[in-house]
C-alpha cells in the first residue's frame, strides 16, 4: 500500500512548493485530537527524518511517519473545489466514522 | 467535507482551530481581498474568476444595494444612485466634500455626524455605510472561498489618512461584521508583500499609481518598525488620465465629431484602455472607432505614439517624487529599493521613468494591483495567531504628534510624531488657580507649538478635583494609541482618584494636502513657534505671579505694608500687567523679576506671621512628641 496523490493534488503541491521557494515535499500524517479522535496533518517538509516513509506520486514526494502510516495507508489525496472554496480532501479507506466537517475521524 | 490546507513544518493546528484571516485593500477605484492558504498569500477571485471588485455601489429603488461590476455597468444610466470613489469621502467634513463636488456629482445631504451623506433613490447613505457594503461583498467572497467565518481582517489605508479617516474605515468594517485586527498603511503593506520587513534595515520608496490617484511614500525600516518618512502625491492623477489622453487622440485621428456625444466618448475610452493594455506586450495594435451610423474609422496605434501620449502624464509624477525625497531629507542614492503598486505601473513607460528617476530597477514581480492586499493578508495571518510568536510583528508609527493644551494656548506634546504604536504615555499636570475643581483636557494633533496651529481632536472635562492651592493637585493624563492608530485619553486626579476618559472619534477629517501642509509648516515655522512659545510662557508666568500677589495683597496688604511699600508694589504690578499684553518676552521677564523683588519683603513678613500663627498655643514638646512617633 501507499499514499497517493491525484493529478490535481500533485499539480497544486508542486505549485505551492515552488512559490514557497523551498521544501522536499508534503508530509501527510495524523495526530490525536479533534472532535472525533484523529486529525489529519498536512505540512511542508524541509527535512526528511530517518524513519520516515517516502512515496513519490506524480513527481511529488509524499512523506509519512511510520506511526501515522497505520492509520492512513491506502489514502488518496485530492485537490478539489466546492464553490469558491478549495483545498485538499482525504479519501482514507481505514476510516469508520468522520466528524461532520471531516477535519477529524475515527478508525 | 472540510478541505484542508498545508501548514508549515510542525505548525499544524488542531481541527477547527485554524483561524481564518484576510487582508483587504479597500481602494478608491477597486478593492481586493487576499488570504494565506497553504502558506501562500493570494487574492481571492469571485465566481467569475475576477479578483478586482470595482468600489462602486448602486442603491436603486428596489432597496437591494448592488456592488462591483454590476453597479459599474449602470453608472452612466443611474449616475445619482451609483456611488464610486467613496473612499475620497471617508472621514471628511462638509467643507472638504464641497471641494470634491466637481468630481463627485451626487446629491449630498448634511448629517449630524459631520460626514455628508448621499441621497439615493433607496434612501440616504453615509460614506461609512457605502464602504461597509463593499466590505460585506468582500467578506462574503472570502468566507465562501475559505469555508468558514473570518476571525479578523487587516484593512489597508493610505499613509496620510488621519484619525478621522481611519476611524471611519474601522466603523465601516464593524458595520460589515468584520473584526479589524489592525489598519495597515498601504505602502507598508506593499513592502511587507515583498518581504522587506524581514530585512534588518533599509529605506524604500513605494510608487503607487492607481486608476485615479498617485501616491509616493518613503519608508524607513529599522528594528521591525516601518516609519513613514514622507508622503506626497496627486489625488487627481492616475491611469484614467492615460485612457483619456489616448481616447482624445483616437477621436482626433478618426475625424468623428464627438463633442457632447457621450456614447462615442465611452467607446473611445474602452478602445483606449484595451489598446493600452495590449501595447504592454505588442508593438502596434489596430484601433477602430464608429459613430454607429455612417462614419467608421480604422487606424493603428504603435508603442511610440502611446509613449508620446502618456509621457506628459507620467512625467507629472516626478516632481512629487522629488518633493517626497526632499521632505524625507534624503537623496536618490539613499533609497535601497523601489516598489511599484497600482495597475498603471504595468505600463512599460511608467516602469522606465521610475527606474530612470531612482536609478535602480523597481520590484515588480508581484502583481502591482494585488500587492497591497497580499501584504495585508500576510499581516492578518500573523495577527490572528496562525504563525509562531517569533514572527516579528510589524509596527507602525504615529503620523503626527499628539499633545495637550496647557495655559497660554500652548501645546505640550505627549506622544511625539513617528512613535511606534501601540504606545501609552503619561504626564502629570497641575491646577493653575487656587481652589480649581475642574480642568479642561484639550487633545491636539500636529507639530506646531500653539493651539490655533494644531488640529483639535477632542475636548473633555475632568471634574471633582478637590479644592487645593494652585499647583498642589496631581493630574495624570495618559495618552494611549492602539495598534490601529486610534487614540484614547484619560485624566486622573491622583490624590482623590477622580477619573475622566475619552475615546477620540473625531467628527471631521483633514484633506491630504492639509496633513502635508501641517507637517511642512511645522518645519517652516520652527523659529517663530519657539519665539511665540517663549513669549506665551512669560505671559503665563506673569499672569500667575500677578494673581498670586493680588490674592496676598487682599489678605494681608493692610497689615504688613505701609503706603509707600504698597504703592511701589502696585506700580510694579501695573508695569507687568501692561507689558504682559505686549509681545516683548524680555520686557515681561524684567518686569516680573522687578515685581518679585518688590514683594520679597512683603512675602517674608507673611511667611513669618504664618509660622507664628501655626506655632501659637503649642508647646515645643508637643512637636517633639509628634515627630518622635
Amino acid at each position: 500500500m501507499a499514499i497517493t496523490l491525484t493529478q490535481a493534488a500533485a499539480r497544486r503541491i508542486r505549485d505551492f512548493l515552488e512559490k514557497r521557494g523551498k521544501g522536499e515535499g508534503l508530509r501527510v500524517g495524523v495526530k490525536t485530537s479533534g472532535c472525533s479522535g484523529m486529525a489529519y496533518v498536512l505540512e511542508y517538509v524541509d527535512e526528511i527524518n530517518k524513519d520516515d516513509q517516502v512515496y513519490e506520486s506524480h513527481g511529488v514526494k509524499v512523506i509519512v511517519d511510520p506511526k501515522s502510516l497505520a492509520y492512513i495507508d491506502g489514502t488518496e489525496l485530492d485537490y478539489t473545489k466546492e464553490g469558491l472554496n478549495e483545498g485538499f480532501a482525504f479519501s482514507n479507506p481505514n476510516v469508520t466514522s468522520e466528524c461532520g466537517c471531516g477535519e477529524s475521524f475515527n478508525i | 467535507m472540510a478541505l484542508l490546507q498545508i501548514s508549515e513544518p510542525g505548525q499544524s493546528t488542531a481541527p477547527h482551530e485554524h483561524r481564518l484571516a484576510a487582508g483587504i485593500d479597500l481602494g478608491t477605484t477597486n478593492s481586493l481581498i487576499a488570504s494565506v492558504r497553504s502558506g501562500i498569500a493570494e487574492t481571492l477571485p469571485d465566481d467569475s474568476g475576477r479578483h478586482l471588485l470595482p468600489s462602486v455601489v448602486r442603491y436603486g429603488k428596489d432597496k437591494n444595494p448592488v456592488v462591483g461590476h454590476a453597479a459599474l455597468a449602470v453608472q452612466t444610466t443611474e449616475p445619482l444612485n451609483t456611488i464610486s470613489s467613496v473612499k475620497r469621502l471617508m472621514g471628511r467634513g462638509k467643507e472638504d466634500v464641497l471641494t470634491l463636488h466637481d468630481t463627485m456629482p451626487y446629491r449630498f445631504v448634511d448629517t449630524e455626524g459631520g460626514m455628508p451623506s448621499i441621497q439615493t433613490d433607496s434612501g440616504v447613505y453615509s460614506p461609512v455605510e457605502i464602504s461597509a457594503e463593499i466590505l460585506r461583498t468582500l467578506r462574503n467572497r472570502a468566507e465562501e472561498s475559505l469555508g468558514g467565518d473570518l476571525t479578523g481582517v487587516v484593512i489597508t489605508v493610505p499613509a496620510y489618512f488621519d484619525e478621522a479617516q481611519r476611524q471611519a474605515t474601522k466603523d465601516a468594517a464593524s458595520l460589515a461584521g468584520l473584526k479589524v485586527l489592525r489598519l495597515l498603511n498601504e505602502p507598508t503593506a506593499a513592502a511587507v508583500a515583498y518581504g522587506l520587513d524581514q530585512k534588518p534595515e533599509g529605506v524604500f520608496a513605494i510608487y503607487d499609481l492607481g486608476g485615479g490617484t498617485f501616491d509616493i511614500s518613503i519608508l524607513h525600516l529599522k528594528k521591525g518598525v516601518f516609519e513613514v518618512l514622507a508622503t506626497a502625491g496627486d489625488s487627481a492623477l492616475g491611469g484614467d488620465d492615460f485612457d483619456h489622453a489616448i481616447a482624445d487622440w483616437l477621436i482626433e485621428q478618426s475625424g468623428i465629431d464627438a463633442s457632447g456625444n457621450h456614447s462615442i466618448l465611452r467607446q473611445a475610452l474602452l478602445v483606449a484602455r484595451k489598446a493600452k493594455e495590449q501595447l504592454s506586450n505588442e508593438t502596434t495594435v489596430t484601433v477602430e472607432l464608429s459613430d454607429g451610423k455612417n462614419q467608421h474609422w480604422q487606424g493603428a496605434l504603435d508603442r511610440d505614439t502611446l509613449t508620446s501620449l502618456i509621457d506628459p502624464i507620467v512625467v507629472r509624477t516626478l516632481p512629487a517624487c522629488r518633493r517626497c525625497l526632499r521632505d524625507a531629507g534624503l537623496k536618490v542614492d539613499h533609497i535601497d529599493g523601489v516598489v511599484l503598486v497600482g495597475g498603471s505601473t504595468r505600463s512599460p513607460q511608467v516602469r522606465d521613468k521610475v527606474t530612470g528617476f531612482f536609478g535602480k530597477p523597481a520590484l515588480l514581480h508581484i502583481d502591482p494591483e494585488r500587492v497591497v492586499a497580499i501584504g495585508a493578508a500576510l499581516q492578518a495571518d500573523i495577527l490572528v495567531g496562525n504563525k509562531p510568536e517569533e514572527d516579528m510583528l510589524l509596527l507602525d508609527v504615529t503620523p503626527l504628534s499628539l499633545g495637550i493644551e496647557v495655559m497660554g494656548g500652548m501645546v505640550e506634546k505627549i506622544i511625539p510624531r513617528n512613535s511606534p504604536i501601540p504606545i501609552a504615555k503619561a504626564q502629570e499636570f497641575t491646577t493653575y488657580q487656587d481652589g480649581q475643581t475642574a480642568m479642561v483636557i484639550h487633545v491636539l494633533q500636529g507639530e506646531r507649538e500653539m493651539v490655533q496651529d494644531c488640529r483639535s481632536l477632542a475636548r473633555f472635562n475632568l471634574r471633582g478635583i478637590p479644592p487645593m492651592v494652585a499647583g498642589a493637585a496631581r493630574i495624570r493624563v495618559t495618552y494611549q494609541v492602539d495598534a490601529d492608530g486610534l487614540l484614547s485619553v484619560s485624566a486622573r486626579e491622583e490624590t482623590r482618584n477622580v477619573e475622566s476618559f475619552i475615546e477620540v472619534k473625531p467628527s471631521y477629517g483633514l484633506t491630504d494636502a492639509e496633513v502635508e501642509a501641517m507637517l511642512r509648516s511645522s518645519f517652516e515655522h520652527a523659529e517663530d513657534d519657539m519665539q511665540e512659545r517663549k513669549l506665551r510662557e512669560k505671559q503665563v508666568e506673569a499672569e500667575s505671579l500677578l494673581q498670586a500677589v493680588a490674592v496676598a495683597l487682599k489678605a494681608d496688604g493692610e497689615r504688613f505694608l505701609n503706603d509707600e511699600e504698597r504703592s511701589a508694589i502696585d506700580k510694579c504690578m501695573n508695569k507687568l500687567a501692561q507689558s504682559k499684553t505686549g509681545r516683548d518676552a524680555v520686557l515681561i521677564d524684567q518686569n516680573a523679576k522687578a515685581l518679585n523683588r518688590a514683594t520679597y519683603e512683603f512675602a517674608s513678613r507673611r511667611m513669618d506671621n504664618n509660622v507664628q500663627q501655626a506655632l501659637k498655643g503649642h508647646s515645643v514638646n508637643e512637636f517633639e512628641e509628634t515627630s518622635g512617633k
